[in-house]
């Protein structure tokens, strides 16, 4: 007797699977974080040192330099920028998308120390008398020139050293670099002040976003660059997909052949598991890189190769004269602390790689761990509970759907 | 079930020696090349020249590599970089001499006009190799994590069986690159990674598969041990091959459809993934046979030498 209300379960179950992968997987894989290597852009690690003898650089002065950074790159409009503090003394720097190394490097690496001298050099006052976000690059109403306009935190303050200085010239220096040195006319009342000599209202700006990302901390050094054009990246990620579609398609033709009813099954729990891969990782924020994709493929094979565990044994239990559903239960049963212990191994390897690795190596490591959890879930548990479905149907009560030759089953 | 050990179809254990033999020849072969010729590293690994060309215009990235090598030079790689995709980054393999340089120079202003600026950068190869040291020590100490879990799972025996056939593995993929002189990137790292992750897998299978059939043996003769394990290599046969099969199918995938940034990944993955396969069948468990029989003879020694 076929049970009907068990294979329309099943039917369902698999329709909403297709369903939600058809309707929503086109937006979850557009919302992937893709690393550096797969949309191109570049990657500085810089060394940190002190700036004088006094400083030392400890675990602080590191994180304020990232904080300083990230000010700066987000100033510069790029998004998503990785700025992490690695190690005892070095700052790794990820800018996707960028085209523009010369530019971006200039923009993280340029200290920027603005002061106010007087004609003996004297600092009067200094960047950290900037108001919060006081510098802006504009274009001067009266002359059309590019110019960058501070206001200061303190206008008294600045009223005072105008007055004292008015008549002479006021130099304002960006670190030991002389930008202009204009005449103090009058006193001025209102805190603020201007700086001229832009080339463009670009360099205006730019100028405007380092004064306002206030001065680095630390001294830092380049060690290590690296760079993917984007149109490589892109073409990394297209062939990659293409590669991962026709592959997997070729798995699944393969498994059905193979193994029938069970094979069709895995296909889904495959599907299910490459979904909610990617949407577990776009929650979690996890950036997608090549070596992400070396541990996703390597997911997928874990997760295939738990199908196969587990129906090698159910086939076993066929040979042996079981019935569909005694060899189910106890195949599955059999297969679980076979395939448990697989995975357990592997995620021991994993968390000592993530623990121990560098940036790299980590990547690979979140994304193995994540995919061996899911690949649990789907091929095991999903699986298990499928194949209990279609065994409890009534529908598949022959050898050959699973694979099994009528004359290889031995009599009980 | 039945539990007659005897009746396995193929005899895996027989030919172990020879097994052994090939391995050992080809760990030799590869420890003479990774000392003679080493290894073919990219430009992650080495110290080189990193040369920006500010061309000013648009660019065909082939064209470029090409005056490069009128130059009579040999580049590692061209991008495109720039707002306008008027920069033409060019990375060289091996640090540049000025005359070389300038000839460089020369050949682009030839190419693309006299307005050409080219600007030369020196690369730094510290991190890759601090990133490749860290892979290294990562892996050894997750070998290490790994043997002490499957000691309390199954057996000491099990894990160290298992970890060399895990490093005997990395190293002949190692060994295959160093012979075929195929470059060596950063994706290098992630390749062997993912072998190793396998590997285990390969051989935990096969373990499992022996622990349960050892709880319905007697192990009296050294006969009995390989009965055992042929019995259960035989078993898991199917999956064995499945399962590398799957996956090397998507490796396959990759490496024909998959661009040229990825081939020595996927290369190095295919190769790592069919050695995998190979040694949990053909070395872990041929370890543990020939470990569990020294075991054996030497616990009957002991009681030969007590009834005496």
């Amino acid at each position: 007797m076929i049970k009907w209300s068990r294979l329309v379960t099943l039917l369902v179950i698999v329709a909403v699977v297709f369903a939600t992968v058809a309707l929503t997987g086109k937006k979850v894989a557009m919302g992937t974080t893709l690393g550096l290597d797969l949309r191109g852009g570049f990657e500085i690690l810089y060394e940190v040192s002190p700036l004088d003898e006094k400083q030392k650089v400890t675990k602080q002065t590191l994180i304020d330099a990232t904080k300083a950074l990230d000010n700066r790159v987000n100033k510069l409009g790029i998004a998503e920028p990785e700025i992490q503090a690695e190690g005892e003394n070095r700052i790794r720097v990820r800018l996707a998308g960028v085209t523009d190394q010369e530019k971006a490097r200039d923009m993280i690496g340029k200290p920027a120390n603005l002061t106010f001298r007087d004609m003996q050099g004297n600092i009067l006052m200094s960047g950290s008398d900037l108001a919060e976000n006081g510098a802006q690059g504009v274009l001067d109403p009266q002359t059309q020139q590019p110019v960058v306009t501070l206001q200061f935190k303190d206008p008294k303050k600045f009223a005072n050293v105008t007055q004292k200085y008015v008549g002479q010239p006021m130099a304002i220096f960006l670190d030991e670099q002389l930008i202009t040195a204009p005449v103090i006319q009058q006193v001025i009342p209102n805190g603020t002040a201007q700086i001229d000599g832009q080339k463009d209202i670009q360099e205006a700006k730019d100028l405007a976003a380092i004064l306002n990302a206030g001065a680095l901390p630390v001294k830092m050094k380049e060690v290590f660059s690296t760079s993917v054009g984007a149109k490589l990246g892109q073409e990394a990620l297209e062939s990659g997909i293409e590669a991962g579609v026709v592959g997997t398609l070729i798995v699944f033709l393969f498994m059905i052949v193979y193994y029938r009813m069970p094979g069709f099954i895995a296909c889904i729990t495959v599907v299910a598991y490459i979904y909610l891969l990617l949407l577990l990782q776009n929650l979690m924020g996890v950036t997608l890189t090549l070596p992400g994709i070396a541990a996703f493929i390597l997911g997928i094979g874990m997760a295939v190769d738990a199908n196969i565990i587990m129906y090698e044994r159910i086939k076993e239990e066929l040979r042996s004269g079981k019935s569909y559903l005694s060899a189910l239960r106890a195949g599955s049963k059999r297969s679980l602390g076979t395939i448990l212990d697989a995975n357990v191994t592997s995620i021991i390897g994993a968390l000592v790689l993530f623990y121990f690795g560098s940036s790299a190596i980590r990547g690979f490591a979140v994304t193995l761990i994540l995919s061996i959890l899911v690949g649990l879930f789907t091929s095991v548990a999903g699986a298990r509970f499928l194949m209990g479905l279609a065994v409890r149907s009534n529908l598949f009560n022959k050898p050959s759907y699973y694979g099994v030759k009528e004359r290889d089953i031995r009599e009980l | 079930m039945n539990y007659d050990f005897s009746n396995y179809k193929f005899d895996f254990v027989k030919h172990r020696k020879k097994y052994f033999l090939v391995s050992a020849v080809l760990i030799i072969a590869g420890i003479i090349s990774l000392l003679t010729i080493g290894l073919n590293l990219g430009v992650d690994f080495k110290s080189g020249t990193r040369v920006q060309v500010q061309i000013g215009k648009t660019f065909n990235e082939s064209e470029v590599q090409q005056s490069v090598e009128q130059a009579g030079l040999k580049p590692g790689s061209v991008t495109t970089a720039g707002d306008k995709k008027d920069m033409a980054v060019i990375q060289f393999a091996k640090p540049i001499h000025k005359d070389e340089f300038a000839k460089l120079t020369k050949a682009m202003q030839m190419k693309y006009g006299k307005d050409v600026s080219l600007q030369e950068s020196t690369v730094n190869p510290i991190i890759s190799q601090e990133l490749a040291r860290s892979a290294l020590y990562s892996v050894l100490l997750a070998s290490i994590g790994i043997v002490i879990y499957i000691t309390i799972r199954f057996e000491f025996r099990f894990a160290l069986s298992s970890i060399i056939a895990l490093l005997h593995n990395v190293f002949l993929v190692i060994t295959l690159f160093s012979l075929f002189q195929i470059e060596v990137e950063l994706t290098f790292i992630a390749a062997i990674l993912t072998i190793v992750g396998y590997s285990i897998h390969d051989n935990i299978i096969i373990f499992d598969r022996i622990r349960d059939n050892l709880k319905h043996a007697k192990l009296k003769t050294v006969q009995d041990v390989e009965d055992v394990v042929n019995y259960s290599i035989g078993q898991t046969l199917a999956r064995s091959i499945n399962t590398v099969l799957t996956v090397v199918i998507c490796a396959l995938a990759l490496y024909i459809f998959g661009g040229e940034s990825i081939r020595h990944f996927t290369l190095a993955l295919i190769i790592g993934l069919i050695f995998g396969a190979y040694s949990s069948i053909f070395i872990a468990s041929q370890i543990w046979v020939s470990w569990r029989e020294r075991d054996l003879k030497k616990k009957k020694m002991a009681l030969a030498n007590n009834e005496a």
